[in-house]
């Protein structure tokens, strides 16, 4: 096991948050988890196929970083493991659970599954399956925010973009390219490295040369912070930084969040490679059992508040199994619609 | 407008779409200062500005990339490929974001982007800068591509893409940039999934596209002559292909020939040919011949590299002894 990496100590205290925001990140996170839980669940009982990728343990990354944004007005752009950033960004866990289910009333009309979550009411750009792909499509939409604002004269044209990727991504050229076109154009976009010291079997450090990912934004010109990861509190506080940044036209960030996966790579993956002792330090830095800590600890919520919120996810879950369960597949008529832009 | 160069035409579709639609902009390497490699995007900077005529780094996949993003939220990239081949580095976006993302995301997003540029075989410019990735990307479902062949159809099916909802992967060649022809003064647009029926005839289909369109003439020409009557078909829309045309032609002529620059292996022409045989074959009274590019890597030597691609001589043979068949 390689030496983990000091971990930049966030002073809580200097972040003020209100009762209500803090329930509403506690909920957000626990709305990950629990969807997540049932997903393998659901995998093992054979109703949903293909791979699964799970976000288990990385929660405050997805909830910090989308809480800090404009929800359904700003753009979020995932990977193949992003049905917690679809659940951040507001899609219904209802259309989430039923795309995964293949059905008809999927986010994705059962075209997309697992790897594939889109929803253009909730301005969520996509899974991206391919690693790295994601980069190129949401600096796009970002240059796109920056084409309304100077090209076409918008001045309501100040959407920020975050796109999610992993380490792994981070050693790809469309990583560097797109760092260099964004910081060059100076465009409204957030990029978020979740680095969970994994890509799949292929640890971090054995995979690239300058581990401090963050550090990578230096030669472009470009801001870049490290954050705990598996602090939402230290997360919302980098992107709220990060989003002002590009919002007021200042350019792009890099944040890399230092976090763990729980599971496996995929459902399919039996996760032997990974040492114990690894893991077990990693899961005694869960990010939903240390933020609870916290809101009991500041009395902002006491433990049956917390409760409450996880029976209320809890029901939202149940219910998002049976709408999935209850729908209906894609007419088989309809196998070739959405090919072409014509199929509405 | 008066006598236009191809370049020109082009040049004149995009000036009028950026017009036309303020959503439209050009991205690419050396679209914006430079003017283009072929000169298509020639100052249209200074008119335009700098955002919607953006040179960008010497990163295909990565642009090709932004312009799917920029896409699905609304905009109206058109990219030029500096050379068609170079984005063969761009296969990854243009496959599975451009093609296939409409798709996948169940009918959430629509891609419009045309991505335009020169391909083919030129003049002794060596394997890469030789490819014809029409061949490639055929097989891309959600794609659609065109290949243009004249100053006339290049600015109408230039328009009609540039307004088309579609990812179009639009093909020029290098070696027609400098054809000339008289341009309407109106403002036309012509169908992207109709080919053009070049010339009538009755005793031969002869189907092509692109460059070779210029080839088959040249033998129809040839073979007028000597009292042959060669029915000459553009396919323009590669993909779909425009089986009513084509078709209509079987009909009549009951004869094809297909002639193409993609390599034999895998080209528009074995899809072409499997088309006609599932839909037409028993209006044909023949097997359909096919002349392709030899499947070797494009020679840099000229008399290497003019064995490798189909010449009129080898059109006015095949048609010769297609109709000396008794059927
Ligand atoms: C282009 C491409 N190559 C390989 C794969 C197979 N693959 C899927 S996930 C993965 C590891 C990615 O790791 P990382 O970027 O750290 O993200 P994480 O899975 O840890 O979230 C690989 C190699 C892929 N999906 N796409
Ligand atoms: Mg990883």
């Amino acid at each position: 096991m390689v030496q983990e990496r000091i971990l930049p100590g966030f002073q809580a205290a200097q972040v003020q948050i209100t009762k209500a925001e803090g329930l509403c990140l506690y909920e957000d996170m626990v709305l990950g988890r629990f969807f997540e839980d049932k997903c393998a669940e659901m995998y093992y009982l054979g109703k949903m196929f293909g791979f699964v990728h799970l976000y288990n343990g990385q929660e405050a990354v997805s909830t910090g970083v989308i809480q800090a944004m404009r929800p359904g007005e700003d753009y979020v752009c995932s990977t193949y493991r992003d049905h917690v950033h679809a659940l951040s960004a507001g899609v219904p866990a209802k259309e989430v659970m039923a795309e995964l289910f293949g059905k008809a009333t999927g986010c994705s009309k059962g075209r997309g599954g697992s790897m594939h979550m889109f929803s253009a009411e909730h301005r969520l750009l996509g899974g991206y399956a391919f690693v790295a792909e994601g980069i190129p499509v949401a600096t796009g939409a970002a240059f796109q925010t920056k084409y309304r604002r100077e090209a076409l004269g918008d001045e309501t044209a100040d959407q920020v973009t975050a796109c999610f990727f992993g380490d792994g991504a981070a050693n790809n050229g469309q990583f560097f390219e797109c760092l260099n076109m964004a910081a060059l154009w100076k465009l409204p976009i957030i990029y978020v490295v979740e680095n969970n010291k994994w890509a799949i079997g292929m640890a971090h450090e054995r995979a690239t040369s300058q581990p401090e990912i963050y550090k990578k934004a230096s030669v472009f010109g470009m801001a870049g912070v490290e954050v705990d990861g598996m602090d939402v509190l230290a997360v919302r506080a980098a992107a709220t930084e990060a989003v002002e940044r590009a919002r007021s036209g200042e350019g792009p960030t890099l944040i890399e969040a230092l976090t763990y996966r729980f599971r496996g790579h995929s459902l399919a993956d039996p996760d032997t490679l990974r040492a114990k002792a690894e893991k077990e330090l990693w899961f005694a830095r869960d990010p939903i059992k240390k933020f609870a800590a916290y809101l009991i600890e500041q009395n902002l919520a006491d433990q049956e508040e917390l409760k409450a919120i996880e029976r209320k996810i809890q029901a939202v879950i149940d219910e998002a199994v049976k709408v999935a369960e209850s729908s209906p597949e894609p007419d088989p008529s309809e196998l070739h619609r959405f090919v072409f832009a014509e199929d509405e | 407008m008066a006598e236009t160069f191809f370049f020109e035409a082009l040049r004149a579709a995009v000036d009028e779409e950026m017009e036309h639609d303020p959503s439209v902009f050009v991205l690419g390497e050396d679209v914006g200062h430079y003017g283009g490699s072929y000169k298509v995007t020639k100052d249209l900077y200074k008119k335009y500005g700098e955002l919607r005529v953006l040179d960008t780094p010497i990163a295909e996949n990565s642009f090709t990339g932004m312009a799917v993003g920029a896409a699905m939220t609304g905009l109206r990239p058109i990219i030029e490929g500096m050379n068609m081949g170079f984005l063969l580095l761009a296969f990854n976006q243009i496959a599975n974001n451009a093609g296939m993302l409409r798709y996948t995301s169940g009918g959430n997003f629509k891609i419009p982007i045309v991505i335009r540029g020169p391909g083919g075989v030129g003049k002794q410019l060596g394997a890469e800068h030789s490819q014809r990735l029409e061949a490639y990307f055929q097989a891309v479902p959600g794609l659609r591509i065109v290949a243009c062949s004249t100053p006339y159809n290049a600015k109408g099916l230039l328009k009609s893409a540039i307004r088309d909802d579609n990812p179009v992967l639009f093909f020029e060649h290098v070696l027609l940039y400098n054809l000339k022809e008289e341009l309407p003064a109106a403002e036309y647009l012509l169908p992207l999934n109709k080919a053009e029926v070049v010339r009538q005839g009755k005793d031969v289909t002869i189907l092509t596209y692109s460059r070779m369109r210029h080839h088959a003439m040249q033998a129809a020409k040839i073979l007028e002559k000597d009292g042959y009557d060669p029915e000459v078909i553009d396919l323009i829309s590669l993909k779909p292909l425009d089986l009513e045309t084509i078709g209509a032609s079987v009909r009549k002529t009951h004869r094809v020939i297909v002639v193409e620059e993609t390599m034999k292996t895998g080209g528009i022409g074995a899809e072409l040919i499997a088309s006609i045989n599932d839909r037409f074959f028993d209006e044909l009274d023949a097997p359909v011949i096919r002349l392709a590019s030899q499947d070797i890597p494009t020679p840099y030597n000229g008399a290497l590299e003019r064995l490798t691609i189909v010449q009129p001589e080898q059109i006015v043979e095949a048609v010769q002894k297609m109709v000396a068949l008794q059927v």
